[in-house]
């Protein structure tokens, strides 16, 4: 069983620390086991199962470390690793930014295993491909789906006495549906920490919906339109706005961050005062260990408030630098939204276009977030508050920084790839050209 | 896969952190690299637990994979050492057939029991999938091999090359590239090994030890007071080498068009000499001139038509896509069954040959057995602008009407179950002389790209946007200038028709790509793409800069 209790993950990691002779040690010990099943064409294609565990050790000597791991935790074991990685920490390049290990933490308790999650079956994970492929039949479509389910754990101690433990569950899901004439697909996509939150059936029937009414796309001119984003659309710019949080990169002038003449825009108002982005380890329906990888406290953080930068993230080194607080990198994502349902804002639009998800996304100008992409599975032209049609799919050259300075109104927040996102309604968001992709 | 994105994009600056996980495995010291792993005979024992285990468990296939996989990265930025990274990756993947069913299962406890153990979960999943599996896998039929082997015939192993070699070599590059102007540089050497070792009940035992490399480096250049700043990639490639790819050898040097100072690197690289021009280019960029939006004639090189080979070739024509068994993740293909059966979709242009191949020597494709155990050889895709085939594997093949596998499955480790894989993909040279300067010579209004820059394409692989790492007008046959905020956007099947030239062998190039991402759980692999440097006509090139 790769999955060890707080108290037996302790005592492995006080056994290899009691073999450490360099100037301090830190072990990270971790191990997950998960399970997969894969579908298409209406039928299994691939499935499998992993086990992984395994402890890390970092030995430094002044600010010469390095680290070394092992699967195997007997006695012997533990003392062969933390020699191996005093001997090449003896022998590694001195790292002037090394800021050694952190003395003991306080951590909030995660709230982030469920047993249920942990206990998924081979027989559960076969009847949720079941349930994307019989009603997909039914209904002259076909479904090709992914749930990979997985628990896990990962805990740190050090010669300094810090000590950290946390307990993870997660199940996601994702099934792609085409119609069978090829002209319709539609795409769901759910993640949760606790399974019984998750109805594969419900989530497969949108799927379903969005691949028979996106049949027989028209095509419309390319230009800026007013948009409704789905969160699962919207998440992949918001999340690339992430890159520009590093406040090392914004110091040396080449990020977005980074200010014309020098400095950063921290305090800056970068977009429309009703956007607040930020971080929560503890939100319930979105949460993470409370600790990073370092063994830093994981709290709620403030990135963007009323369209202002708050807060930029500060690695150790570069705190220290700036004679700052280091502030760890946002474990989740949350924006805040409104009281507007999807039908709401499609109401509310006189004409526009709604956008399941966007694909593809690559960054073309880092200088301005410029990012480009393609609509994807389910794309609808609205006219005077209703869904009028399916559109062909776009390619979009578009600024996160520029959606969220045009947006119109926020929605209401939907759970998605672990964090919090809003359903919201754009304007002038910048289409560049068609695409016969469906 | 997009929370993801938003974290580990956080904290770029940090190289590691853009590092596959999954390549990652666990850490050991330089020394560690060089002992040998299992011999092939006690391989051969611990494949036949498993090959036997599952037989007696009921599967009417069964093939072990045991892998050792070694990794060594070293990261630097400026007169600084990042990281240097070693590890070590060791366990056994067993994939079954059960009442008609594919089963994985895969553990690093690479005893008797604990493979008996996954064995037993690879044909229990198998059997509770076969419950609702709606037609039985069919495997094309393969020839045992016997006992075989193959290695990457490479002149220098990178375990050999003491760690204290690789630093000094990308801390000289920094400094050129610092004293010739860079404000930040970051440079990296990635090198891998796979020992894998293929058993399967069709009686092959196939030892195979791989090597490739890839060095990169990222040069910045800052104006503070204009708020710009421009970064210019190393043009080096990912390369089915060893460390000799590093050596520098003029004798591998191609020079580039006359005006640009570029200089093309076959199987030998100068990450120094790159590393000083990429600085000087830099700052050039800082003030070269906006591209006009409008319509170009392209002259590609083949550093940066790689990558598009890639996405508009390589990927449609994977025959698992055609079929829709990537429609949840990659896409499917515009590339249909129908349109090949015809025997006259024109792909491209007359002149263009796209050829797939897992035996290009110097090539990241290249190996001796695919995966399952397939020999691996070269086949058509396009000839004569006609698209003539698709890359299939054993359980696929069947479906286009062919019995015998390509050779091009592959799985990045022990722990993933092998599957369809993109071979290296290349276009043919041209047939008559023909040199770079003479293909810029007949261009009235061009654009010159090399180099990768960001790519997009969409999920049946028609519509898609490119960049590339630096850009050159040209006006009248001449190269005139650097040009700024250059993408172009076409079809495929448009873009290769509009393909009215390519240069010669002797101008000849590989290009790759080195973590290729495809499947749920996504698993990376290695492909190169070759061509000479080719020209299109009449591509949409639009500005992409903005003002915020």
């Amino acid at each position: 069983m790769a999955i060890y209790t707080k108290e037996e993950a302790r005592q492995i990691m006080e056994k290899a620390l009691s073999y450490s002779t360099a100037d301090a040690c830190e072990v990270n010990l971790g191990g997950s086991e998960s399970g997969n099943i894969r579908y298409a064409r209406n039928t299994v294609s691939t499935a499998g199962h992993r086990s992984n565990q395994n402890l890390v050790v970092q030995s430094n000597y002044g600010n010469k470390y390095a680290t070394a791991t092992i699967d195997e935790f007997d006695d012997e074991s533990l003392k062969k690793v933390v020699k191996r990685s005093e001997e090449l920490a003896k022998i590694s390049p001195e790292n002037p930014e090394f800021m050694g290990i952190l003395g003991p933490q306080s951590y909030d308790e995660s709230v982030t295993h469920i047993d249920a999650t942990a206990n998924i079956s081979p027989e559960y994970r076969a009847e949720v491909a079941n349930s994307s492929i019989e009603p997909a039949a039914a209904k002259d479509v076909t479904a090709a789906g992914f749930m990979n389910d997985s628990a896990g754990f990962s805990a740190m101690m050090n010669t300094k006495g810090l000590f950290a433990y946390n307990k993870s569950t997660d199940i996601s899901f994702t099934v792609t549906m085409r119609s069978n004439d090829g002209t319709g697909s539609g795409w769901v996509t759910r993640d949760f920490n606790d399974v019984s939150k998750f109805n594969a059936a419900k989530a497969s029937q949108i799927a379903i919906d969005k691949a028979i009414m996106s049949r027989e796309a028209k095509a419309i001119e390319p230009g800026k339109y007013t948009v409704i984003l789905e969160p699962a659309a919207s998440i992949g710019l918001l999340g690339r706005i992430g890159g520009a949080l590093n406040a090392r990169t914004a110091d040396e002038g080449r990020s977005f961050m980074s200010k014309e003449g020098g400095g950063t825009k921290l305090g800056e108002k970068i977009v429309d005062e009703r956007v607040n982005i930020w971080s929560d380890p503890l939100h319930k329906d979105v949460p993470t260990a409370t600790w990073n990888g370092e063994g830093m406290p994981l709290k709620k953080t403030s990135w963007i408030e009323n369209g202002a930068v708050k807060n930029l993230a500060y690695g150790r080194f570069w705190a220290k630098e700036k004679g700052v607080d280091a502030v760890p990198f946002p474990p989740n994502v949350i924006m805040e939204g409104g009281d507007a349902s999807l039908e709401d804002l499609i109401k509310s639009t006189k004409k526009g276009i709604l956008v399941t998800r966007l694909w593809y996304i690559r960054g073309v100008d880092p200088q301005t977030l410029l990012f480009t992409g393609l609509t994807r599975d389910g794309t609808f032209y609205i006219e005077n508050g209703k869904i009028k049609h399916p559109v062909k799919n776009f390619r979009f050259n578009e600024s996160p920084i520029i959606m969220l300075n045009n947006l119109e109104t926020l929605g209401q927040q939907v759970r998605i790839d672990g964090s919090l996102i809003p359903y919201m309604k754009v304007r002038d968001f910048t289409f560049t050209s068609l695409s016969d992709a469906v | 896969m997009k929370r993801r994105n938003f974290i580990q994009t956080a904290g770029l600056g940090a190289g590691a952190l853009m590092m596959p996980s999954l390549l990652m495995g666990n850490n050991i010291s330089a020394e560690a690299l060089l002992t040998p792993g299992l011999d092939v005979a006690a391989k051969k024992v611990l494949a036949d637990v498993a090959l036997n285990s599952a037989r007696s468990m009921g599967a009417t296939y069964a093939d072990a994979r045991i892998g050792r996989y070694l990794n060594q990265y070293v990261f630097t930025r400026e007169d600084k050492v990042q990281n240097v990274v070693n590890t070590e990756s060791f366990g056994i993947g067993i994939r079954v057939i059960a009442n008609g069913t594919w089963g994985f299962a895969s553990t690093n406890d690479v005893s008797p029991d604990g493979i008996k153990k996954a064995t037993g979960q690879a044909v229990a999943i198998a059997k509770a999938n076969s419950k609702i599996q709606k037609v039985p896998v069919v495997l094309a039929p393969v020839k045992s091999h016997g006992e075989v082997s193959w290695k990457t015939p490479i002149k220098k192993d990178f375990k050999d090359v003491p760690v204290r070699e690789k630093v000094d070599l990308l801390l000289s590059a920094n400094s050129a590239a610092m004293e010739n102007g860079a404000n930040f540089v970051n440079s990296a050497l990635f090198m891998v090994n796979e020992q894998k070792y293929f058993a399967s009940t069709d009686g092959s035992y196939i030892d195979q030890d791989v090597h490739r490399i890839w060095p990169t480096i990222g040069v910045t250049a800052i104006d503070r007071s204009a708020g710009k700043f421009k970064s210019r990639q190393g043009l080096s490639a990912p390369m089915g080498l060893g460390y000799e790819y590093m050596d520098g050898l003029d004798s591998e040097k191609i020079a580039g068009p006359k005006g640009t100072g570029l200089i093309g690197y076959r199987n030998s690289y100068d990450i120094i000499e790159d590393a000083t021009l990429a600085a000087k280019q830099a700052k050039e960029m800082l003030t070269a001139k906006s591209v006009d939006a409008g319509k170009y004639d392209l002259v590609l090189d083949p550093n940066h038509l790689g990558l598009t080979i890639h996405e508009s070739v390589g990927h449609p024509l994977e025959l698992d896509r055609v079929l829709g068994y990537e429609a949840n993740y990659a896409g499917t293909s515009f590339a249909t069954l129908d349109k090949w059966k015809s025997g006259n979709f024109k792909y491209g242009s007359d002149i263009v040959n796209l050829v797939a191949d897992k035996t290009y020597p110097g090539s990241l494709g290249a190996v001796g057995y695919d995966d399952e155990g397939v020999k691996t050889k070269q086949w058509d895709l396009v000839r004569n602008g006609v698209l003539k085939n698709y890359q299939a594997i054993r359980d696929q093949v069947h479906m286009i009407d062919q019995n015998e596998s390509h050779g091009c499955c592959y799985s990045q480790s022990w722990n993933d179950v092998q599957f369809q894989r993109m071979p290296n993909v290349s276009l043919e040279p041209g047939k008559d002389k023909y040199s770079v300067d003479d293909m810029i010579k007949d261009v009235e209004k061009g654009i010159y790209i090399a180099g990768r820059g960001s790519y997009s394409i969409d999920q049946q692989r028609y519509n898609f946007q490119f960049g590339g790492t630096v850009f050159y007008e040209i006006k009248d046959g001449k190269i005139v200038g650097m040009l700024d905020d250059v993408a172009y956007q076409s079809n495929t099947q448009e873009f290769w028709n509009s393909c009215t030239k390519i240069c010669d062998e002797s101008d000849y190039r590989i290009f790759g790509s080195f973590f290729d991402g495809k499947g749920q759980p996504s698993q990376v692999s290695a492909v190169s793409h070759g061509s000479s440097t080719t020209r299109f006509n009449d591509v949409n090139v639009i500005n992409t800069g903005r003002s915020i």
